[in-house]
């Protein structure tokens, strides 16, 4: 009962741990490059919570001052994962741009194919 | 010209000597390849150097026996790691080796160069010039880190010397050459010289030692021993077994290197810097009281005999004299762990005699080759007809190994065989004296060969004619044969310098200035 | 009052040192002529190093360090650039090595990249030198990231147009690797948040040492730790999380391996370095995770691993990029044994390192120029056709083993003298071992160069051109002078680790 509550509590971080490593998982154990991208995003995007869930405040508003407002959500991590966000976009389009010229190069996305043609390239 | 030269020279200070003595081949080094296209320049540089060298050494010599000990402290690199020079007796007994003979060795190699027309000469003088300023800053080293940066240079330098046939064979010995005394130097010397100044807080040379065997950072004696081993085997290029194969692999190079560098300069340089490391790091007081040497004495004692004992067997000359270098550099090795002052006196005039004898031999066996490209003991039969003069040379150069008056050989095993007896190593004075039999039984055959074997194809009282080697060479052998000669009647410009060596340290640990341990030195002057 | 004046631009010089190249970079994107973007690049790059080292003999004659603060937003408010001995000392390095191999750049860049990507080519090395130097600068954990993150993004684009086709692969496993490095730091930057609420290096020092003694919060800290530890680790390659570097290296045009082998892993060992002493403090990352004694091993495995692969290598650049991870490994154990000697050793090793490994790849890179290839088999004999090249390679090359008298013999004996103020000798004679190994494969590829018969491609090649030569020589120059002369290497490294260790003992 006692876990259970802690889970309730928190699981938001418990969703954050199981999108952050199946994401890593899916890097690892996927050959296919655009596959793998995919993982990365993913694992990029549960950082985007990790910050988000302490930072938001039940009921909170946005940090204008003003009257009548007196709880306010912290704004600093929002708009850190606005440039997470930024940045992980930026990565993920790189990386499939880098895809499209190994599929031109190479003729395929996958992995152990490419390695097939190239094995020095491992 | 050269005497008004000296005479300007004697009036410089000795500072500036110093100076010179290293810039000097350093300058030559870089001349050198300014004359590619023109051979005689590129030489009369050479020789040139080499002759100013020489005089330069010969100008600090003075000082040296009046009981100075001058300094050049150029710059501290970081702390404790300073680069700076000293001259002291024992430095300057090897400087003026080396200095001496790169003259002799400079003329022997212009004929025998030019005579097997060698490629790629002017990487060759560049080097050999590379290699002299490299032997004088260790010879004048005035810490453990100084010498370790000539010591390193001088091992780079040599490096395409020894490589330089470019053969197969010749890049194989240059390979072997390069990871045993880079190796070594790297895997055991360099870690020595850590330690030491980890405990001693210092890296200079200092008469009685550095390394503290009493008192509240003493080190222990199972420490000193182990790191004795690190220096006896860290200084690869004193060729103790079994860090000998260097040598041997070593002769592919051309014989002037043999001559000057791998019977003279490079392994010269090994076992000068043990005796400087017992002498000033260690104190030989520190090492017979601890009896830290105890193994040293014995393992030196079989390298003695062991290489002679392989040295009967080779029968490529160059090989056999490799390690009949071997063997003799055991001697002063020997010498060194012996640990008494008569026995690093013996040590550090075989430095000496021996060159003179060696880089004869060395020379014999070029001028054998560039005459009559013989490299086998056994293909000289009767050649004593065709080179009379090259196989007396050798004849003289083998006896003065053996040590027989009136050569020179004599004094440095006299002295070495007296040390031992001043140690109470009774064994290893006999161990001496079989050497002696055995460098007889490996070098005369050789002799006897030559002169009462006939010449194959050859009846034996037909005449031929004599074929000897270019002039070039027959001057520097005969230059050399009657050194060893001469170095037995004028052996006291030596051990007069030796006899400067202040080995306990006792009353210039108090001294900071160079004048004022001078003084002392004056009055301590007779250890022995 | 002027604007231009000294007394208006001295306060801003922390701010300009990144905004200069971004600005350049802007610039760059809009010229279609590559000469002019090589121009502006290049006069970009040549003032940045008179900024970082005007900063850092500020710092070091008053001792003080230089803050900025961004938008006159006080810590730990806004953010701060700071500028210490450390930080200064690795801007300079970053800097000037960005600025020497400029000349390099026109021709090497002319022959490995096409004409229309050119421009965009040096846009992304002075994003990659704006991200470089902010992360060195900057005095805030995310800010951090974010330059990590513009920095790493421009370098895969460098690396990316190499050549080969294997070049996109190196591209995107770095890819692959560097995200997952600078999202571990961000996850461990995001718990430390979560516990103190800032971001702000010197706040987040002071805060921590409060929280660690709760246990909760203990915990939390400690996983930030190792998430960042782990995190940047893999950005600067130790072993076993180098497996990017080598292909990354290797298949990247020459110009970006020698602006990166120099630099790139040297800020993310900068950053580890901040965190692990001026963040948490060494006395707490020792305490709580035995990180000093596993960065010990795995250094000393790099050191070992990774040159026994390069004596096996037979692509000159990829043998280079092992001995990179191997001299990592240098830097790591000195950081990892954290003594004043150690501390020394391994700053000191990061400007040392820097130096020759760029001359090295900017030899090789002027081998390619001439002959198109790095392979043994194709550069066998060309030190007879390109002697000045050579000669430098061999040089640097000796320096790499540590000789005596070129700057490698002095770090590494800083790191053998630490080894053994520690206790541990067994390490003085791994140090030296491993170094042994150095001799092997510099050896080999002397050997290939200077004493084998020239190759088909090797017998038509000539000297590289002038502009290629004097920045190689330059550093080769340097390589020797700092052998001797360390007050610039040993001097300022020695007090930035003062400052590091500063209430450690």
């Amino acid at each position: 009962m006692e876990l259970l509550k802690t889970f309730a509590a928190h699981y938001n971080y418990f969703i954050t741990i199981f999108l952050m490593i199946s994401g890593l998982f899916i890097v690892i154990a996927r050959g296919n490059l655009i596959k793998k991208l995919v993982g990365l995003s993913l694992f990029q995007t549960s950082v985007y919570l990790l910050y988000l869930t302490p930072a938001k405040i039940l009921g909170g508003t946005a940090p204008i001052y003003e009257e009548g407002y007196k709880l306010y959500s912290n704004p600093l991590p929002h708009v850190l994962m606005l440039t997470a966000i930024v940045v992980g976009v930026a990565t993920l389009s790189l990386g499939l741009a880098l895809v499209v010229r190994i599929k031109e190069a190479y003729g395929t996305v996958e992995e152990d194919e490419i390695f097939a043609k190239d094995p020095e390239a491992e | 010209m050269f005497t008004s030269l000296f005479a300007t020279l004697q009036n410089m200070a000795p500072e500036d000597l110093i100076l010179a003595a290293l810039l000097i081949p350093t300058a030559a080094a870089l001349l050198i390849p300014l004359f590619h296209r023109i051979p005689n320049l590129r030489e009369a540089v050479t020789l040139i150097a080499a002759v100013t060298l020489a005089t330069v050494s010969w100008s600090l010599y003075p000082h040296i026996i009046g009981g100075e000990q001058p300094e050049l402290k150029v710059w501290e690199v970081a702390q404790g790691l300073t680069l700076s020079f000293r001259v002291e007796p024992l430095g300057m007994l090897f400087g003026l080796v080396a200095s001496t003979l790169w003259i002799v060795n400079s003329i022997y190699s212009i004929g025998y160069m030019r005579g097997n027309n060698e490629p790629r000469q002017t990487s060759f003088y560049v080097c050999f010039a590379v290699a002299l300023a490299s032997t004088m800053a260790l010879a004048f080293s005035a810490n453990l880190f100084t010498m370790f940066l000539a010591y390193e240079l001088l091992t780079i330098s040599t490096y395409p010397l020894v490589t330089h046939k470019a053969t197969p064979e010749a890049m194989k010995a240059g390979r072997v050459y390069l990871m045993l005394l880079i190796g070594t130097s790297m895997v055991l010397f360099l870690p020595a010289i850590v330690i030491t100044w980890a405990t001693a807080g210092t890296l200079e040379f200092t008469a009685g030692g550095i390394i503290p065997i009493a008192g509240e950072n003493a080190v222990s004696p199972f420490l000193l021993g182990g790191l004795l081993f690190l220096f006896i085997f860290g200084i690869g290029k004193a060729a103790v077994m079994p860090i000998h194969f260097w040598l041997p692999a070593a002769m592919v190079a051309p014989t002037p290197v043999s001559a000057l560098l791998h019977a003279v300069a490079v392994v010269k340089a090994g076992v000068f810097s043990i005796l400087k490391v017992v002498v000033y790091v260690f104190g030989i007081d520190a090492l017979t009281t601890t009896s830290a040497n105890t193994w040293i004495i014995y393992l030196s004692a079989f390298c003695v005999l062991m290489a002679s004992i392989i040295a009967m067997n080779q029968d490529n000359l160059k090989a056999r004299l490799a390690y009949s270098t071997v063997s003799q550099l055991s001697y002063i090795v020997l010498g060194a762990a012996l640990a008494t002052a008569t026995s690093v006196t013996g040590g550090a005039l075989h430095i000496l005699m021996h060159a003179f004898a060696k880089i004869t031999l060395f020379f014999c066996a070029g001028a054998i080759y560039v005459a009559h490209h013989k490299t086998e003991v056994s293909q000289l039969d009767g050649l004593g007809r065709l080179m009379p003069v090259t196989m007396f040379a050798f004849l003289i150069a083998s006896l003065s190994i053996i040590g027989i008056p009136p050569l020179g050989g004599t004094w440095s095993k006299w002295f070495l065989a007296l040390g031992a007896l001043d140690a109470h190593y009774q064994f290893a004075m006999a161990v001496f004296m079989i050497s002696s039999l055995l460098n007889t039984a490996y070098l005369l055959p050789i002799v006897s060969r030559a002169f009462f074997k006939p010449l194959p194809g050859i009846a034996n009282g037909e005449k031929v004619a004599i074929a000897e080697a270019p002039t070039a060479c027959l001057i520097a052998i005969s230059v050399t044969t009657l050194g060893c000669f001469f170095l037995f009647f004028y052996a006291d410009f030596a051990l007069d310098m030796i006899k400067l060596v202040d080995f306990t340290g006792a009353q210039t640990n108090t001294a900071s200035s160079p004048a004022a341990s001078a003084e002392i030195l004056k009055g301590a002057s007779n250890v022995r | 009052m002027n604007v231009l004046s000294w007394g208006a631009v001295e306060p801003q010089l922390p701010i300009l040192l990144v905004v200069i190249p971004l600005l350049g970079a802007l610039l760059t994107t809009f010229l279609r002529n590559s000469f002019l973007a090589w121009l502006v690049a290049t006069v970009v790059a040549f003032t940045l190093p008179f900024i970082s080292i005007h900063l850092l003999v500020t710092v070091l004659q008053t001792g003080q360090p230089i803050v900025y603060n961004i938008g006159n937003w006080e810590a730990p408010f806004g953010i701060v650039y700071r500028v210490d001995q450390l930080s200064g000392y690795v801007l300079s390095v970053i800097a000037i090595i960005g600025a020497v191999i400029m000349p390099f750049a026109r021709r090497s860049v002319a022959a490995e990249i096409e004409e229309r990507a050119r421009s965009w080519y040096y846009t992304m090395y002075l994003l990659c030198l704006a991200g470089l130097l902010g992360i060195v600068i900057t005095g805030d954990a995310f800010n951090a990231f974010v330059f990590l993150e513009i920095s790493s993004l421009a370098t895969y684009v460098l690396i990316a147009l190499g050549k080969n086709r294997r070049a996109l692969l190196a591209a995107y496993q770095y890819l692959i690797m560097g995200t997952i490095g600078a999202t571990l730091y961000v996850i461990g930057v995001g718990l430390l948040y979560v516990v103190t609420g800032t971001l702000n290096f010197d706040d987040l020092a002071s805060r921590l040492s409060a929280a660690i003694v709760d246990p909760g919060q203990r915990n939390a800290v400690v996983t930030a730790l190792g998430f960042i530890v782990v995190g940047l680790s893999l950005k600067l390659a130790l072993f076993p999380m180098h497996m990017w570097l080598p292909n990354a290296y290797a298949y990247a045009p020459s110009f970006a391996t020698a602006f990166l082998a120099g630099t790139a892993t040297k800020a993310a060992i900068y950053l580890l370095v901040r965190v692990v002493f001026s963040v948490f403090g060494v006395g707490m990352t020792l305490e709580n995770l035995p990180i000093g004694e596993v960065v010990i091993v795995l250094s000393i495995a790099a050191m070992f691993l990774a040159s026994i692969s390069a004596v096996f290598e037979t692509n000159a650049k990829r043998m280079l990029a092992y001995s990179s991870v191997a001299q990592i490994g240098y830097i790591t154990l000195g950081i990892a044994i954290a003594n004043q000697a150690g501390m020394t050793g391994s700053l000191a090793h990061i400007a040392n390192h820097a130096i020759m490994k760029t001359a090295l790849f900017l030899a090789l890179g002027a081998v390619f120029y001439r002959v198109g290839s790095v392979l043994y088999s194709d550069i066998s004999g060309i030190g007879r056709k390109m002697p000045l090249t050579m000669a430098a390679f061999a040089v640097a090359g000796l320096g790499l083993m540590g000789t005596p008298g070129t700057a490698g013999f002095i770090s590494k004996w800083y790191l053998a003298v630490a080894a053994i103020d520690d206790g541990m000798y067994s390490v003085v004679f791994l140090i030296v071992a491993s170094s042994l190994i150095s001799v092997v494969y510099i050896g080999r590829i002397t050997e290939v160069v200077w004493f084998r018969e020239p190759s088909k491609a090797a017998a038509q090649a000539k000297e590289a051109p002038l502009s290629m030569l004097i920045p190689l020589w330059l550093l080769v120059g340097a390589t020797i002078y700092l052998g001797f002369d360390t007050r610039a290497t040993v001097g300022t490294a020695s007090e930035a680790a003062k400052m590091l260790l500063e209430g450690v003992q």
